[in-house]
């Protein structure tokens, strides 16, 4: 009995750590997805990206200034990446969303090769900066300090995100795009800025969560579909560009991703599954989809 | 379906006797004499085609015409249902382990493996589309893309039977008529037969009253569900039959390959068949085919010269594609038949 609680216990941190990093991921997706109706599928990319960064900078032997660089580059990445996949993305506004998710899937193809290319096809693993390397007991359980600090970290971007979105005026003009875009643009807001704001700030947060997560994921080609999959699942089951909704998909996911595969590690896949068929059985559009905007 | 044929016979130019209004022919379904002899002139030239190539060539022929199916099961999705899925090979992959299941450990005899693979990817598309179909827009998008990710983890997990990463080999080659096919160009000839039998059912659901209603579901929804269709029943049966003939598909790939493995089912495998119908061209069968060739050309041809960075080409394709063909090859000839004929609305939304 202790021994599967402590497993318990190991796995449920373990799954803490892994959602609120995909929350960070999949917040910048389901903010794309949900306001400009564009599925980007080079948000993984974004991710491997990051890690790949962390390890060019940090790699095995990293320092806080390393580390720190890392991050900073990074997140520079990212707003280029943004910045370029906004003005890719608009001459096709008007057009389906194949059209849109063909694009973004070529310059996905393409950033992988190109990534493989650069780094190889070997798994690159990175360490946490000096200080966060050892453990904590938890509970009696040594746990890698470094998973505590993300979780730490996942809940502060998480709470900032919710209060930028819900509180400020920025977050309610994002709110305001989700729900009806034309509306806003006939307002007179420049919706290429709020478009092009958009995917900067959530490329810059995957770029970072791809940093964040090099410790627990590695950097390894494949890693982006992994990710960019994850991501989708909890856009799908949290709702469009709903952060509420995302939040409590990530936790859920992250629990099924660790949790199950802890405890039935050949039928984690279907849970996933499950999870993602059961929500969309239940509520076709998502967990919180309605509570801001319910557009397809 | 009637009212989207009267829409399209309102618009069809008279090129009948003066005064009178010309028979109705959908345009999807016309036996065009020219289409006839290029059809048939292409059947001569392909079933011709190991008497004038070198083995490595009609290998590469004969893989064109596996993708090349695949392809055209995809686009009965994406280019005449208006479903576009990002998980195609799933179903592929499913029929061609199916089909190396079989041939090992029950009877390589050549139609059931065939056989069990179509009807492995209709069970499989039957469950995946249940849930995928419900959806639209972006969110059938992710939804096919999620489904075919964990059929490809379940093809690395589950081991004892799929073999797991390292793929199923070994697989017996086909006998047809108590003779095994390890000849390339035997091969070939019955890679072709079970092509051409595939693209004529996929051109009979095409031409069928069920086609037209496929396409007036991609058309036009709401309408279709107001004239008393159920939209859901058609969409799932369309996914279902796609998953066939991709099933067929996929045994045609163990009965060549005589090796399955989960990069066969993969996303990469589905962007490439995607790939393939959006430069060929969506809702026309035949596009997406040489699309396919296309694709395949590049990939195992030209991508070793590059490096193996073969995927690298296909991203650009991709996306100059997007920008420079929205209706892909396909769309060349459409336009310039426009002069005669109504645009199809076609394409994917």
């Amino acid at each position: 009995v202790v021994d599967w609680l402590d497993i318990g216990v190991i796995a449920v941190l373990n799954g803490l750590a892994i959602g609120l990093l995909l929350f960070v991921v999949a917040v910048g997706l389901s903010l794309v997805f949900g306001m400009m109706d564009v599925l980007n599928l080079a948000h993984g990319a974004l991710f491997l990206t990051g890690a790949y960064v962390a390890w060019a900078f940090a790699g095995d032997r990293p320092t806080w200034t390393s580390w720190l660089a890392a991050l900073a580059v990074a997140a520079a990445a990212g707003a280029f990446a943004g910045g370029g996949l906004s003005l890719a993305t608009e001459p096709l506004a008007r057009r389906s969303h194949l059209d849109q998710a063909l694009l973004t899937l070529g310059v996905a193809l393409v950033a992988a090769e190109l990534l493989s290319a650069a780094f190889g096809d070997d798994v690159r693993g990175v360490n946490p900066p000096p200080g966060l390397d050892g453990t904590v007991g938890v509970m009696g359980n040594a746990y890698p300090s470094y998973r505590l600090t993300l979780i730490g970290l996942g809940a502060v971007v998480a709470l900032a995100m919710h209060l930028v979105i819900e509180r400020t005026p920025l977050g309610a003009l994002v709110r305001a795009t989700v729900a009806d875009r034309d509306m806003v643009a006939a307002a007179g807001i420049d919706a290429r800025l709020v478009r092009a704001g958009v995917f900067v700030t959530g490329s810059v947060l995957a770029t970072t969560a791809g940093v964040l997560g090099s410790p627990v994921f590695n950097a390894r080609p494949g890693l982006d579909g992994t990710i960019l999959i994850l991501a989708l699942v909890v856009v799908v089951i949290g709702g469009l560009g709903s952060v509420r909704g995302v939040l409590v998909a990530a936790l859920l996911i992250g629990q099924i991703e660790s949790t199950g595969r802890a405890l039935l590690s050949d039928l984690a896949s279907f849970l996933l599954f499950g999870a993602l068929a059961i929500v969309l059985a239940v509520r076709p559009r998502g967990l919180f989809a309605g509570a801001i905007g319910g557009r397809t | 379906m009637s009212m989207v044929m009267r829409r399209r016979e309102r618009h069809a130019p008279a090129t009948g006797a003066p005064g009178g209004r010309p028979p109705y022919r959908p345009t999807h379904a016309r036996f065009d004499r020219p289409a006839v002899a290029a059809a048939a002139a292409a059947v001569a030239v392909l079933a011709a085609a190991p008497f004038f190539l070198a083995p490595y060539a009609t290998t590469t022929l004969t893989r064109m015409l596996i993708y090349a199916l695949l392809a055209a099961s995809l686009d009965l999705l994406v280019g005449i249902t208006g479903l576009p899925s990002l998980g195609h090979a799933a179903y592929f992959g499913v029929g061609a382990y199916t089909a190396g299941w079989i041939a090992a450990h029950a009877t390589p005899a050549a139609p059931a493996p065939l056989l069990a693979a179509a009807a492995a990817g209709a069970v499989a598309a039957a469950v995946g589309g249940w849930v995928a179909v419900r959806s639209a827009g972006v969110f059938f998008l992710i939804l096919t893309l999620a489904i075919a990710e964990i059929i490809q983890q379940l093809a690395e997990s589950w081991g004892p039977v799929t073999g797991g990463s390292n793929g199923m080999y070994g697989i017996p080659a086909t006998l047809l008529a108590g003779e095994a096919l390890t000849n390339v160009a035997n091969l070939y000839w019955y890679v072709l037969a079970c092509f051409l039998a595939g693209l004529v059912v996929l051109w009979s659901v095409s031409a069928s009253p069920f086609g037209a209603t496929l396409r007036g579901i991609r058309d036009n929804e709401p309408r279709m569900r107001a004239l008393g269709y159920r939209p859901y029943r058609y969409k799932l049966a369309a996914f279902v039959a796609a998953g066939a003939v991709a099933g067929l598909a996929g045994g045609l790939l163990a009965a060549q390959q005589r090796l399955v493995t989960p990069a066969d089912l993969g996303f990469t495998t589905s962007a490439l068949a995607l790939l393939a119908v959006v430069i060929g061209g969506t809702g026309t069968i035949w596009g997406p085919c040489l699309g396919a060739a296309l694709v395949v050309l590049v990939r195992d041809s030209l991508g070793p010269g590059l490096g193996g960075h073969g995927p690298l080409v296909l991203g650009l394709v991709f996306i100059a594609v997007v920008y420079a063909l929205p209706r892909g090859v396909a769309g060349l000839r459409r336009t310039r038949r426009s002069r005669h004929a109504p645009p199809d609305t076609g394409g994917a939304r």
